[in-house]
């Protein structure tokens, strides 16, 4: 007897076509054969119950022709706007004599450092339509940023969003990833992105994430040698939301910079994963990553560093602070590092607690309401994660979300 | 007659389930500085904690009217509102908040509750410049993060420049002295007096007279046992640091 048993991953993507015309998508999609979703039995997944989007009935989204009022997101006259998944020409806007931007079918699509044993980018590839490349060339330095908006604005779909930040040598660019949702929270963006850091580049990525649903997004990094890159992932809403973050250091003389702050209430959950791979001498990595838990929320954050055989002279930095805010969030802080080199400088510490009841009398004694105490000591707490976002533009618009969202005021 | 700005009744308060004030009565008028000296234990610095409304202190009996509030009723930042101030004995330190925000924060709450306009930036600085002369605290020491990396004297010091600046009713001090070298007792002390007036009133809470040689007490109260159990005037501080405690409470 033949008894044929579906995986929820194939009654998932029941609803999308995954035949393409190129050899790398049709592998994804051979792929998404022997895949399934992650359980909690997976060491990876093992805090992050994805079953609400295992069994949500999603499809594929289209763009709309309709106006969007987008103006309080921009924070750049360089912009790229991605609807549902497509990318909307007609209100993008950006000079192609001051950014090289492009999107692309990814039909055409010829290489990838996508793992297709993992299924949101397995996913990504295989389904993904478009790929937008911001390629900043050789020496060039890009003044102003270019921001690329994402934003749902229907119900009920998964956007596979795809992006390209590549550089030649010398270049310095700044690319702010914004993702929002107009839609309902039944929504998956996954969205991927590749970075590549050439010799003596300098790259900078923000990552807001200020969308209702469900979010995974996923960096593959690679750095080549005397590079910097700097990535600030700032959460600050969403149902579930999971961050993948690979960072290959590949080069000498590489500086890497992680930065995340996470801010949640009611039952959102919000992990993220960091890896970094030294895989060569003489590299810096620093890693802060701070939560503010509030209501029935969990936070996940997994910090993996490996420093690989003769990886020397390496300085990694990793800290995660957390501080929860009732009596019921939740955080699970998991540093990993793995040292397989001898003469390397690593340091990780976690810490979680309650705000500090002193700090919070003494406000109270001045004059301060109780509340306002609070937003001043937590605001206080992740300021020194939000002062890594340098673009004042950036920095102005994550502290008016808090403002509206939690009644933040800055101090 | 001046004004009766505190009166305290039969105050009894405990602490985790421990009677530390029996019984305490004290009043206080507007232009009057009281001392309460005692020993080690006797319920001093329960006393600055129950008034200014601190988590655990509790009041189990009696009354305590804040000119003509009855002040147990209310949240510390109300206290403070009304005008009630404690220098703390321990200021805390707290990073990434910025002293001159955290002042320019309390003042328009304070305002605000008074019913009064906001302080204008310009208005404001103003305001910090000329009142952290009163203490000689360095204006630098003002946009840094509240107490962070302030010695213990700057940490004082930053306490009086707190109160010059919310201008309070009534102050409470701590033991503001304990741990100040003579230099830092003499900037604070001359600091305290600068802003003492007919309309306000000072409590200093101290274990030693030292502090007395800079600031003239009206009375002097000896705490002991969670009650007053003496009153006079500056004389019997000198007393006190004369004979010690032990023939007051045999």
């Amino acid at each position: 007897m033949n008894v044929q048993t579906d995986t929820k991953l194939q009654s998932f993507l029941s609803g999308f076509e995954g035949v393409r015309e190129n050899a790398i998508q049709n592998e994804a999609w051979d792929a998404l054969q022997y895949l399934d979703f992650p359980t909690t039995r997976d060491e990876y997944w093992k805090y992050t119950r994805i079953s609400k989007i295992a069994n949500a009935k999603l499809s594929s989204g289209k763009a709309s022709n309709t106006i969007l009022d987008l103006e309080k997101h921009l924070l750049s006259d360089q912009f790229v706007i991605i609807e549902n998944g497509i990318f909307r020409a007609d209100l993008s806007s950006f000079d192609l004599s001051k950014v090289n931007v492009k999107v692309e079918s990814t039909d055409t699509l010829v290489q990838t450092t996508a793992n297709m044993d993992e299924l949101f980018q397995a996913m990504n590839t295989a389904l993904a339509e478009q790929t937008l490349f911001i390629s900043i060339p050789k020496k060039q330095v890009w003044e102003t940023p270019v921001q690329v908006i994402y934003i749902t604005t229907e119900n009920q779909i998964m956007s596979n969003t795809r992006l390209v930040f590549e550089s030649e040598d010398f270049a310095e660019g700044h690319v702010i990833t914004t993702f929002i949702n107009e839609g309902n929270s039944q929504s998956l963006s996954n969205h991927y992105t590749e970075v590549l850091v050439a010799e003596n580049a300098h790259l900078k990525l923000d990552k807001i994430q200020v969308g209702n649903g469900w979010h995974v997004a996923t960096e593959n990094v690679w750095q080549d040698g005397n590079s910097t890159f700097k990535i600030n992932t700032m959460t600050l809403k969403g149902d579930i939301v999971r961050n993948n973050l690979n960072i290959e250091v590949a080069g000498e003389n590489c500086e890497t910079f992680l930065n995340g702050a996470v801010i949640t209430k009611e039952n959102q959950l919000v992990d993220n994963h960091s890896f970094v791979n030294h895989l060569v001498s003489n590299c810096m990595s620093d890693e802060n990553y701070k939560y503010v838990l509030d209501g029935k929320s969990t936070g996940v954050f997994n910090g993996r560093v490996v420093v690989q055989p003769d990886a020397q002279k390496i300085n990694a930095y990793q800290q995660n602070g957390n501080v929860l805010l009732s009596d019921f969030a939740k955080i699970n802080s998991k540093p990993e590092l793995e040292i397989y080199a001898d003469d390397v400088k690593c340091s990780h510490g976690s810490t979680t607690g309650q705000l500090d009841e002193d700090a919070l009398f003494y406000l109270q004694a001045r004059g301060i309401s109780k509340d306002k105490a609070r937003k001043i000591l937590v605001s206080a707490f992740v300021g020194e994660v939000l002062q890594s976002l340098d673009n004042e533009k950036v920095l102005a618009y994550v502290n008016q979300v808090l403002f509206d969202e939690f009644g933040w005021t800055e101090m | 007659m001046s004004k009766t700005l505190l009166n305290i009744e039969n105050l009894h308060a405990e602490i985790e389930d421990k009677q530390i004030l029996k019984g305490l009565n004290l009043k206080v008028n507007a232009g009057e500085i009281h001392a309460i000296m005692g020993p080690n234990g006797a319920g001093k610095s329960t006393l600055a904690s129950v008034l200014s409304g601190r988590d655990g202190y509790e009041m189990t009996e009696g009354k305590v009217d804040f000119d003509g509030t009855d002040l147990m009723e209310l949240d510390p930042d109300e206290r403070a509102k009304e005008g009630l101030f404690l220098a703390f004995q321990y200021p805390v330190e707290i990073p990434g908040v910025s002293n001159i925000n955290f002042l320019r924060t309390a003042l328009n709450e304070i305002r605000e509750y008074r019913k009064e306009e906001p302080v204008s930036a310009k208005e404001f600085m103003t305001m910090v410049r000329e009142r952290s002369q009163i203490v000689e605290l360095d204006s630098k020491l003002a946009s840094r993060s509240v107490n962070v990396g302030f010695s213990g004297g700057e940490k004082k010091r930053n306490e009086i420049f707190q109160m010059a600046m919310l201008e309070p009713k009534l102050a409470i001090l701590d033991e503001t002295d304990s741990g100040l070298d003579i230099d830092a007792l003499r900037i604070v002390a001359a600091g305290v007096n600068k802003l003492k007036n007919e309309n306000n009133a000072v409590v200093l809470i101290t274990h030693y007279q030292r502090l007395l040689d800079y600031i003239k007490p009206d009375f002097v109260h000896v705490l002991a046992d969670g009650k007053i159990i003496k009153t006079g005037g500056p004389e019997l501080a000198l007393e006190l640091e004369e004979k010690g405690y032990d023939w007051l409470t045999k």
